[in-house]
């Protein structure tokens, strides 16, 4: 990717000495705009970190002995937290790593990560969700929160061993089938019901399979037109009704992914308004891109669900705006080149968004004046930590708490380039594409995991 | 005329006239004796097709040879493809090799786009999944052509599985660029999603239709969509949408009958109707495929000809 240019301000660091930077170190980020939606800030404020912890927020802080990074023009808020990733690790290290994808969030101002189970073994025990959160320590670039499989080896059979993940060192409380959905409405049922046990969420891939086996994109016009098979929105849709219906049958928490259709998201705003428990996510490429992509016949724009209509985009818009849609979510789904240059029927769904996310966000959401840039902020930090439990990450950036933080540029323009991101997959559908808006800095737990835009290990 | 013959929406009805007068022009080669010209000799035309499809491969073989082009025969099966080399692999290798033109067949929608971006040779789509055919397109407007001095409101009714047909995609389209009116008829499970967009009536009353019709196109219906539930099955389809020989009567007396083959006689069409020589033209569309295809690399691989320098 290039360097941010010809953003307001820019970032002007005041070299620390090697020993404030790490740990221990006290750093101030003076002169920036603080959006801490959960803290209830928006406005010019210092943030002094000490000890990996914010020590105080405040105008014109000073601490002698304490690294400047002058953040004038810049916007400080807590680090984003990423509510599904896919890490491929362990089976196929070859498309990502959590090391390679650690360094894609913290490249796109993520503090946290929640990679999904579907990998090879399957995250369906204690085992495999430790090793996935060890791994997440080891590298250290961003903390990650394993999501477990609901049942084993994701085939909608049997429920996993959900307590055990959930008692494991990793501490599971968020289970999901992701990429495939659970077909028996009685085992979501028992499922739900029995997180409760744990305070745990239930996360849904809603997808009728009997309407979308073999289906390849959007049904719609573009479907018909370019002779690919189409997943109807109401096979998506149906089962967003069943999931918020179980849930308010036993009280569980219900956590819905990449919601992408309109109808999808006026029942959620419906089920939410007679207090059922559910959260939703959202993807930057439903709320950027149509079903209009496919007709390159190019797979990077496969993806399930699939790009919806302009329709459902700005569904999509209007349900981050008003809420009903709690969190931005990338669904980074990374695959290996050959995977890709394929037929488009032979290509895996998926594409990359860790390294897109802000600054789509910005482009899209924020720039044309659906959400306001503190509405942005939240559904990327406070939202997701209401879906599930994200402890010191989301905010509120008060005294004492974890100093995990972003600072981005909100006014950098940049053009993506695939060639240049830190995923080692490079299955994004925005290569070539200018995009408003740049992390400059990442604090995880008081250390910088990215300075000037290049991560520190 | 685009470098690549990927769709039939490609084609502007200028582009379609060109085609077909040039296979006019070349089809008075095939009364010859020596039924050959050297217009493309030094150039190598690639059948490479994933699907088995022997009558559309021997009719652009027959056209390449016919234009003195050499000619490759690339079949799935028995190849490296088999043993999971990839399209781009097999793209490379054919590039390597040197071929001009790449005529490609495959069962996945949108493959000859690919196919297009990883070499430099022309790409004829022959068929890919269901999708596009449009040389089929291409040669069914030359047949009528020969029947109906203008496509300028010619009513034309495609019958069948519209849903997965690459025949009714192209010729829908290079149908409606030439000013015909097309008429769909199907069962509603077989009409593709939207397809009122598609600047086409919709029915699903095939008696209703018929008499109003200057060509009758009849698709191939095949079990596997009975066995997927599209309809309930194979007799009732016949009954509801087959053409047999009281619906040939309720047409009118200069109908034509069409059928891009292979036929499933006694389903889509009965045999006696299939063979009736005063109004069925299933065997001019076979004969027409080898000129069209002729005209069509003739263009696109001949250079800018014009229709005044095709030999004679």
């Amino acid at each position: 990717m290039t360097r941010p240019e010809g953003g307001r301000g820019g970032a002007q660091v005041t070299r620390p000495s090697g020993r404030q930077t790490r740990r221990g170190g006290a750093v101030l980020l003076r002169g920036g705009r603080l959006v801490d939606p959960a803290g209830g800030h928006d406005g010019q404020h210092d943030v002094l970190v000490r000890d990996g912890l914010v020590a105080e927020v405040g105008e014109g802080l000073d601490a002698a002995g304490a690294s400047i990074v002058d953040c004038g023009g810049l916007v400080v808020s807590p680090g984003f937290c990423d509510l599904h990733v896919h890490f491929r690790e362990p089976g196929r290290e070859d498309a990502e790593t959590i090391e390679t994808g650690s360094r894609a969030a913290a490249l796109g101002g993520f503090t946290a990560v929640c990679p999904m189970p579907n990998t090879d073994p399957v995250a369906d025990n204690a085992g495999v969700v430790e090793m996935v959160a060890a791994r997440g320590r080891e590298v250290g670039l961003v903390d990650v929160f394993p999501v477990g499989a609901v049942t084993v080896g994701q085939r909608g059979a049997e429920l996993a061993e959900l307590g055990a993940m959930a008692r494991s060192a990793a501490a599971v409380d968020c289970f999901s089938d992701d990429g495939r959905p659970i077909r028996e409405a009685r085992l979501l049922r028992l499922a739900l019901e029995y997180v409760r046990a744990f305070d745990a969420v239930v996360a849904d891939h809603a997808e009728d399979a009997s309407l979308t086996d073999g289906a390849q994109m959007h049904e719609g016009e573009v479907s018909a037109i370019l002779g690919l098979q189409g997943w109807p929105a109401a096979a998506e849709e149906m089962v967003v009704a069943r999931d918020l219906l179980l849930a308010e049958l036993t009280g569980g928490r219900l956590h819905l992914c990449h919601v992408s259709t309109a109808n999808a998201v006026e029942l959620i705003r419906a089920a939410k308004a007679r207090g059922v428990r559910v959260t939703a996510e959202a993807t930057p490429h439903h709320f950027t891109l149509t079903d209009e992509a496919a007709r390159s016949y190019d797979p990077v724009f496969k993806v399930n669900p699939p790009l919806r209509e302009k329709t459902d985009v700005e569904a999509v818009r209007v349900g981050l705006a008003d809420g009903t849609l709690d969190a931005i979510a990338t669904d980074h789904a990374p695959h290996a080149r050959e995977d890709k240059e394929v037929e488009w029927a032979a290509a895996p769904p998926g594409m990359l968004g860790l390294e897109t996310a802000l600054a789509l966000a910005l482009t899209e959401l924020v720039e044309p004046g659906f959400l306001t840039l503190a509405q942005m902020v939240e559904r990327l930090t406070a939202g997701p930590a209401r879906c599930r439990r994200l402890p010191g990450h989301g905010g509120p950036l008060a005294a004492g708490a974890p100093a995990n933080l972003a600072v981005f540029d909100p006014a950098a323009r940049w053009t993506v380039d695939a060639g240049r991101l830190a995923s080692r997959a490079r299955n994004t559908p925005y290569h070539g594409r200018e995009l408003t808006g740049r992390v400059v800095h990442v604090l995880l737990r008081g250390r910088f995991t990215v300075r000037d835009g290049q991560v520190t290990r | 005329m685009n470098k690549h013959l990927l769709s039939a929406a490609d084609l502007s009805a200028a582009d379609v006239t060109r085609v077909l007068d040039t296979a006019a022009h070349l089809a008075a080669v095939t009364d010859r004796a020596i039924k050959k010209l050297p217009t493309l000799r030094g150039r190598t035309v690639c059948n490479l097709f994933f699907e088995d499809s022997t009558r559309t491969r021997i009719s652009f073989e027959l056209a390449a040879k016919r234009l003195s082009a050499d000619v490759i025969n690339f079949s799935a099966k028995g190849s490296s493809v088999s043993k999971g080399e990839s399209l781009k692999d097999t793209a490379i290798t054919l590039e390597a090799m040197g071929v001009d033109a790449i005529v490609i067949r495959h069962g996945a929608s949108g493959a000859p786009w690919r196919l297009a971006e990883w070499v430099d040779a022309v790409v004829v789509n022959a068929g890919d999944g269901t999708h596009e055919h449009p040389t089929q397109a291409l040669l069914d407007l030359y047949t009528m052509r020969q029947r109906f001095p203008s496509f300028d409101g010619l009513r034309v009714a495609i019958v069948g599985d519209v849903l997965h047909s690459r025949v009714a995609r192209s010729n829908v389209l290079a149908l409606t660029t030439m000013g015909a009116e097309v008429t769909l008829v199907a069962p509603p499970t077989l009409l593709p999603a939207r397809v009122e967009t598609w600047g086409v009536t919709v029915s699903y009353d095939l008696d209703a239709v018929l008499p109003k019709q200057d060509v009758v196109m009849l698709l191939r219906m095949q079990l596997e969509r009975q066995r997927a539930g599209f309809f309930p099955s194979l007799r009732e389809y016949a009954r509801l949408y087959g053409l047999d020989a009281r619906r040939l009567d309720a047409m009118a007396p200069h109908a034509i009958v069409m059928h891009p083959g292979p036929m499933n006689r006694g389903v889509e069409i009965a045999a006696d109707v299939a063979d009736s020589i005063e109004r069925s033209v299933i065997a001019s569309q076979v004969s027409n495929g080898i000129s069209v295809r002729m005209g069509l690399l003739y263009l696109l691989l001949g250079g800018p000809a014009v229709a005044g320098e095709v030999p004679r």
